[in-house]
C-alpha cells in the first residue's frame, strides 16, 4: 500500500512540472504584465521598468521560474485587488462551503444513481430503465445553471419551501468549527442551525447532482449488463450460490469498478459545476467568489484559483487511485 | 462540462447483419458502406428528429441575418412601452408574449425574444463548431502521432489527455479568457471574444477526439492492409495520409459531432459567467445571467433562452448518437 501511494507521487511530478511551466508562461503573458495590473493603464515606462525590477522580472526566465515554483510551494498566491486579503487564504476560508456542496451532490448522485443503474440494468427495456435512461439524456443535455434557476424557480420564489439564496439565513447565528455548515450545528449542538444549513444546501447539491447522477446511471447500467454476461456470474448461479451473493459480490462489486473511475473523472466537471450552481444560488463559496473576481477583472484571484483546483485535483485523484486499489485487489500486484 | 465517457470503438465495417438485410430481395444488389449506415440512421427515429432539429438549427444560425431583415425583428431595439416602469417586468402574460413579440420581451429593456435567440443562435453555433473544428485538427494529429509511433511519445500524448480529461476545464477557461483584452490578436470587441472562445474551448477538448483518433489508429496500425503498405515500402506519412486517414473519417465525424453539444454548453457556461461573450450581443449564456438576475421581476424569462440551449444540445446529442450507432453498431 505504502510503495502504491510513494508511485503514485513519484508519478504526480511530470504532470505537476508540465503544468507549472504552462502556467508560469501563461502569467508572463498576462495583458500588459504584472506592472500594468499593479499600477493601472496610465503608468509611465520609468514606473513600469521600476516595478518590473522590484518583482524581479529583468532577470533570466529561468530564475524567473525557480522563483515561481518556490512562491507556489509556500502557497503564496499573491493578494487579491478585492479584498486586499492573500489569495490562498481567501481560497481556504470558502473552500469549506464547496467541499460540503460537492461532498452532498455526490453522495446524492451515488446513492441515487448506483440503484437506478443497477436495477435499470436488471430489468432491461422495463420502464424504469427507459426513464433512468432518458432521465440522464436530460441531465446531460441542460445547462446546470438553467438547471438552477428552474429548481429556485419553482422551490424557492413559487412554493417558498427552500431559501433561495446563502447558506445560512440571517438571525441564525452558528459557531464555526470546520467551515461545513451542517456540520458545526451538530458538533455544537446548534441543531437549528444544521436545520437551516441543510434546507439551504439542498437545490444546490440536486443542482450539482445532476452531471454526476446522469453519468453513474449510465455507467453502471453499462457496466452491470456487461458484468452479468460473463462466465464468473453463471459459474457463481450455476454452483449453486445464493442470489442474494451473487448480486452483491460478483455482479455488484465488478460492476462497481469502472464506475469509480468515472467518479475519479467526475470530480472536474463537479467543481466547474460548483461554480456555475454557487453562481445563481450565491452559496457563499470559492464559485460564488470566482463569479465576483470576474467581474472585478481580480486577476491574482484568477490565476491562483487554477494553481489552487490543480492541486485539489491531484490529491482528488490521489485518493481515487487509493480507494481504486482497496476495492480491486488485481491493481495492487502491478 | 460534461465528460462523455464513451467505450472505444472498432472502425466502420460492413456487418453480416446489414448484407443479410439486402440478401431477402430477388435480385442481390451490392451496397456501399455509406448505403448500409444511411439504411441503419434511417430506422433511428430519435436521431432523425435530432437531424431535422439540427439541419433547422444551422438554417436558422446561417441565416440569422437575412431572417431579422425579413420580418423586421431587431436583437437590440429596446421597447420601453412594453416594460411596466416599476416592477421592470414585461406587460401582460407569459413574460409579455404576443404576435408581434411571439416569445415575449425581456425585462428592463423590452427587447425582442425571438430575435435574441436567433442573434444568439449564430454565436452560438459559430463557436461550438470553430471550436470542434480546432479540437479536431489538435486531436487528429495527437492522436495518429501517439497511435502510430507508440512508445515514448505515445506515453507523453497520453498522459497529457488523461490530465485534460479530468481536469475542471471550464475553471482553466474562466481565467484564461478573462484575461484576454481588447488589441489581442489584432482584434478587438466581438469578433475578439468569438476567437478567444473558440480558441480556448477547441484547446481544451480535443482529447475527446484524440483519445478516439489513438486508439483507432492503434488497432488499425495492425491490420494486413497497413502492413501491406508498409512492406511495398511505404514510410510512416503516407501511410498516415493514405492508409489511416480514409478509415478514420467516420469516427471523428461521429465525435465530431458529439463533441458540438458539450462546447455549446462549455460556451453558454463561459458566457454565463460573464467571460464569454459581452453584452450588447446577444448570446444564450448571456440571456440567462439577465434572467437570472432578473428572476423576481420576469420568471418565465429563462425558459426562453434555457430551452434554447436545451433543445440544441439535445439534438446534436440524438443526431451524434444516432450516427455512431449507423456507422458503428458495435460500439453499441
Amino acid at each position: 500500500m505504502l510503495r502504491l501511494v510513494i508511485r503514485r507521487l513519484l508519478q504526480l511530478i511530470p504532470t505537476l512540472l508540465g503544468l507549472s511551466v504552462l502556467l508560469f508562461l501563461w502569467l508572463n503573458r498576462l495583458p500588459g504584465g504584472p506592472a500594468s495590473a499593479i499600477l493601472g493603464e496610465r503608468a509611465t515606462e520609468a514606473d513600469v521598468a521600476r516595478i518590473n525590477r522590484a518583482l524581479g522580472l529583468d532577470q533570466p526566465v529561468y530564475v524567473q521560474y525557480w522563483r515561481f515554483l518556490k512562491r507556489i510551494a509556500e502557497l503564496d498566491l499573491g493578494t487579491s485587488t478585492q479584498t486586499g486579503q492573500p489569495v490562498w487564504d481567501e481560497f481556504t476560508l470558502r473552500f469549506p462551503a464547496t467541499v460540503e456542496l460537492s461532498i452532498a451532490a455526490m453522495i446524492i448522485a451515488v446513492v441515487v444513481g448506483v440503484p437506478l443503474g443497477y436495477l435499470a440494468a436488471r430489468k432491461r427495456g422495463g420502464w424504469l430503465d427507459v426513464a433512468s435512461v432518458s432521465g440522464s439524456l436530460v441531465g446531460i443535455c441542460i445547462p446546470v445553471f438553467f438547471l438552477a434557476m428552474i429548481l429556485r424557480g419553482i422551490f424557492s420564489v413559487e412554493l417558498g419551501i427552500f431559501p433561495s439564496y446563502g447558506r445560512l439565513s440571517t438571525g441564525i447565528d452558528a459557531t464555526s468549527v470546520t467551515g461545513l455548515a451542517t456540520l458545526d450545528g451538530i458538533l455544537t449542538g446548534e441543531f437549528d442551525a444544521t436545520w437551516d444549513a441543510i434546507m439551504h444546501l439542498i437545490l444546490p447539491a440536486i443542482t450539482l447532482a445532476s452531471i454526476p447522477l446522469a453519468v453513474i446511471v449510465r455507467m453502471t447500467r453499462a457496466s452491470v449488463l456487461e458484468v452479468v454476461g460473463e462466465d464468473y456470474i453463471r459459474t457463481a448461479v450455476s454452483k449453486g450460490l445464493e442470489q442474494k451473493v451473487v448480486r452483491g459480490r460478483h455482479i455488484l462489486r465488478n460492476a462497481l469498478l469502472p464506475v469509480i473511475t468515472a467518479i475519479g473523472l467526475l470530480t472536474g466537471s463537479l467543481l466547474s459545476g460548483a461554480v456555475l450552481t454557487e453562481s445563481v444560488f450565491t452559496f457563499g463559496g470559492i464559485g460564488s467568489f470566482i463569479r465576483t473576481a470576474i467581474d472585478a477583472r481580480d486577476y491574482p484571484v484568477l490565476v491562483g484559483f487554477i494553481m489552487f483546483i490543480a492541486m485539489i485535483y491531484v490529491l482528488i485523484n490521489l485518493l481515487v487511485d487509493l480507494a481504486y486499489s482497496l476495492i480491486d485487489p488485481r491493481v495492487r500486484v502491478h | 462540462m460534461t465528460a462523455p465517457i464513451e467505450t472505444t470503438s472498432a472502425s466502420a465495417e460492413a456487418q453480416p447483419e446489414a448484407v443479410l438485410a439486402g440478401a431477402g430481395r430477388s435480385q442481390i444488389e451490392g451496397r456501399s458502406l455509406g448505403q448500409i449506415a444511411w439504411t441503419r440512421f434511417k430506422r433511428d427515429k430519435a436521431a432523425v428528429a435530432g437531424g431535422i432539429v439540427v439541419v433547422c438549427l444551422v438554417l436558422m444560425a446561417a441565416l440569422a441575418k437575412p431572417i431579422q431583415a425579413v420580418f423586421d425583428l431587431d436583437p437590440n431595439k429596446f421597447n420601453q412601452d412594453l416594460v411596466d416602469p416599476a416592477l421592470q417586468a414585461p406587460k401582460g402574460p407569459w413574460g409579455g408574449m404576443s404576435w408581434e413579440h411571439p416569445l415575449g420581451v425581456d425585462p428592463g429593456f423590452g427587447r425582442d425574444l425571438l430575435a435574441r435567440v436567433i442573434e444568439g443562435s449564430w454565436v452560438s453555433l459559430l463557436v461550438a463548431v470553430g471550436a470542434t473544428l480546432v479540437s479536431v485538427l489538435i486531436g487528429v494529429i495527437l492522436g495518429v502521432v501517439a497511435g502510430y509511433y507508440g512508445g515514448w511519445v505515445d506515453s507523453v500524448v497520453s498522459r497529457l489527455m488523461d490530465t485534460f480529461l479530468a481536469f475542471p476545464l471550464l475553471l482553466f477557461a474562466i481565467s484564461l479568457s478573462a484575461s484576454v483584452q481588447d488589441g489581442f490578436w489584432g482584434l478587438t470587441g466581438l469578433p475578439l471574444r468569438i476567437a478567444v472562445l473558440i480558441f480556448v474551448i477547441g484547446f481544451f477538448a480535443w482529447p475527446y477526439i484524440g483519445r478516439i483518433v489513438r486508439a483507432q489508429t492503434m488497432s488499425l496500425r495492425e491490420r494486413e492492409f497497413v502492413e501491406a503498405s508498409r512492406s511495398l515500402g511505404a514510410r510512416g506519412p503516407f501511410i498516415i495520409f493514405r492508409e489511416l486517414m480514409p478509415n478514420l473519417v467516420a469516427p471523428i465525424l461521429v465525435y465530431a459531432t458529439l463533441l458540438i453539444p458539450t462546447n455549446i454548453l462549455f460556451e453558454a457556461a463561459l458566457s454565463f459567467l460573464g467571460v464569454g461573450i459581452a453584452p450588447p450581443q446577444a448570446s444564450w449564456g448571456g440571456m440567462l445571467t439577465d434572467a437570472a438576475d432578473r428572476y423576481e421581476a420576469d420568471l418565465q424569462y429563462m425558459f426562453v433562452p434555457g430551452l434554447a440551449i436545451f433543445i440544441t444540445v439535445l439534438a446534436f446529442n440524438l443526431l451524434g448518437d444516432g450516427l455512431r450507432d449507423a456507422l458503428d453498431p458495435r460500439s453499441k
